[in-house]
């Protein structure tokens, strides 16, 4: 079982984000005043200051805005899985996060920009919170 | 060029020769370099009232330097914005010598990164938490993979190749072969052939993050130095000819929704500068510009105007920026990040480089070099950074 750094807490900005994983419900937040989209989870919006936001969950699909193939870390969660690939996944809702594309023969020639992701939940080994991680469709 | 600002000059300046130093500490490099600096500028220890530090150096800072180094000045500023401190630092030092606060500013730089051997590039998350590492230490993302999105999305959207991207490590190599520090620098850090390089043996040496090799991400060294800026009026009683600061911009970048991650600070930071100089990128001999990875010179280049946005590729084809190519800017004389010096943050060697062009003092001089930009990165390109931008000119 992958065994990846855990979310530590308290840290209250993030803190209900990592509650929704548990039901595996990948949440992102949108403001009341001006409708725009917050990501990561703040206690105000990015765009007017209001501390309204609702947070919504997401259908979980998207796609590849960017990507690198890492070969070497040095930490020790890392340093054992080869070569995988760090992406950022803009969700259609409008959120861009940081994530891993999995699933994919070889991440150095099967992961591409625009390619269409959906999320799935990882288990660990080192804690609670499943991560939540992307394959291609 | 009438209008154009003579407030504060860069007199003097001094780089830390080694880049391997196991028996000094980085206060040391630092006293040291301020020192040298000041000869340099033919001034002395007492003269300067304006200390300017990055929070650098074991027990420096804000609190620390001055006691350390035995002066008691008017202004003490701490801007830590990264790698780029320095040229924050340096738009600083102008405006506080235009308001009269200080006449002698000094900047000054220790690191110990290669002989402690912290691992900038490929290291771990911390143990710390805060709202961006509980959304990120999952995901095993490190400082050369956040630059090595940038080039994927570059390629992605613009077409660009390995080979473009290459070749500014080519022309980088090109250049710290003539300078004996640089050539030092990768003998002492052990670096395979110590040579001009081409475009496929950048192309052949092993990824570390795709699409970056090794060959294109900076070295990890010790070093630091220091510079001086003084008022128009001391710097016209000093040693060496003044190296004039026209202008300054500075800007911050950051992963957003929806937002151009080929884009970097430059773009906002740029334009300012140029513009309180009253000069054009087309009219500007040097570019010293932050070269931590190949990326991050393309992407910039770009920002500061020197061509449009996606066409770094043909703009720096065929060695086109080495500074024996008459009529063409000239990149990173000193060789740059890549192949002479990286302790951590590079910012203050820009301006040390583009210094020594404006003076004439390069060892890949560019002949009556009038015009310099120093842009400098500071955090990761394709995640957070800060971008500072400096204009120089010579008398
Ligand atoms: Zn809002």
């Amino acid at each position: 079982m992958p065994n990846r750094p855990m979310p530590v807490f308290p840290e209250p900005d993030t803190q209900a984000f990592w509650e929704a994983a548990k039901r595996h419900e990948l949440t992102y937040q949108q403001c009341n005043s001006c409708r725009g989209v917050v990501f990561t989870p703040r206690a105000h919006c990015t765009a007017c200051g209001s501390p309204d936001l609702a947070i919504k969950v997401s259908r979980g699909e998207g796609e590849v805005y960017t990507y690198s193939v890492v070969r070497q870390n040095r930490n020790p969660s890392f340093a054992d899985l080869g070569a995988y690939a760090v992406a950022y996944i803009d969700l259609d809702e409008g959120f861009r996060m940081l994530s891993n594309v999995v699933g994919v023969n070889d991440p150095t020639k099967d992961v591409h920009c625009g390619q269409r992701v959906r999320v799935e939940w990882e288990k660990q080994e080192s804690g609670d919170y499943p991560i939540p991680v992307f394959r291609p469709i | 060029m009438a209008s154009q600002s003579r407030t504060a000059a860069i007199v003097g300046m001094y780089e830390w020769p080694k880049r391997l130093d196991r028996d000094v500490s980085a206060m040391q490099i630092k006293a040291a370099s301020i020192s040298k600096a000041l000869e340099d500028a033919g001034l002395k220890w007492s003269d300067v009232d304006g200390l300017y530090d990055a929070n650098d150096g074991e027990g420096g800072g804000g609190l620390g330097l001055a006691p350390y180094l035995g002066l008691k000045p008017t202004v003490i500023d701490t801007t830590a914005v990264g790698g780029t401190a320095y040229e924050f630092q340096t738009a600083h030092a102008l405006a506080d010598i235009a308001s009269g606060k200080c006449n002698v500013a000094v900047l000054s730089y220790g690191s110990k990164a290669a002989s402690q051997r912290i691992p900038i590039g490929t290291g771990g998350a911390s143990a710390a938490s805060n709202w961006q590492s509980n959304m990120e230490n999952p995901y095993g993302h490190t400082l050369v993979s956040s630059y090595a999105m940038v080039a994927s999305r570059h390629m992605y959207q613009y077409g660009s190749t390995p080979e473009q991207l290459a070749e500014i490590a080519v022309t980088t190599r090109y250049h710290a072969m003539r300078n004996p520090q640089a050539v030092q620098a990768m003998n002492d850090l052990q670096f395979q052939g110590v040579n001009e390089i081409s475009i496929e043996d950048v192309l052949e040496s092993r990824m570390i993050a795709d699409p970056l090799h090794l060959l294109e991400c900076c070295m990890v060294s010790d070093g630091g130095g220091a510079l001086v800026i003084a008022s128009g009026d001391v710097a016209r009683n000093t040693r060496k000819k003044p190296v004039w600061i026209l202008g300054s911009g500075q800007a911050t970048k950051y992963r957003e929704n929806k937002g151009d991650i080929t884009t970097s600070a430059a773009a906002q930071s740029a334009p300012i500068a140029f513009g309180e100089a009253q000069v054009r990128p087309d009219e500007i001999d040097i570019a010293m510009i932050y070269d931590s990875f190949t990326i991050t010179v393309a992407v910039m280049l770009e920002d500061l105007g020197f061509c449009k946005k996606g066409e770094f590729g043909d703009f720096v084809a065929g060695g086109r920026l080495r500074f024996d190519r008459p009529g063409a800017l000239a990149l990173n004389t000193d060789g740059g990040g890549l192949s002479s010096n990286h302790p951590g943050m590079r910012g203050l060697f820009l301006l040390l480089e583009a210094t020594r062009q404006l003076r004439g003092e390069s060892t890949s001089q560019v002949p009556g070099a009038k015009l310099a930009v120093a842009h400098g990165n500071g955090g990761y390109l394709g995640h957070t950074h800060c971008g500072g931008t400096i204009i120089l000119a010579a008398d």
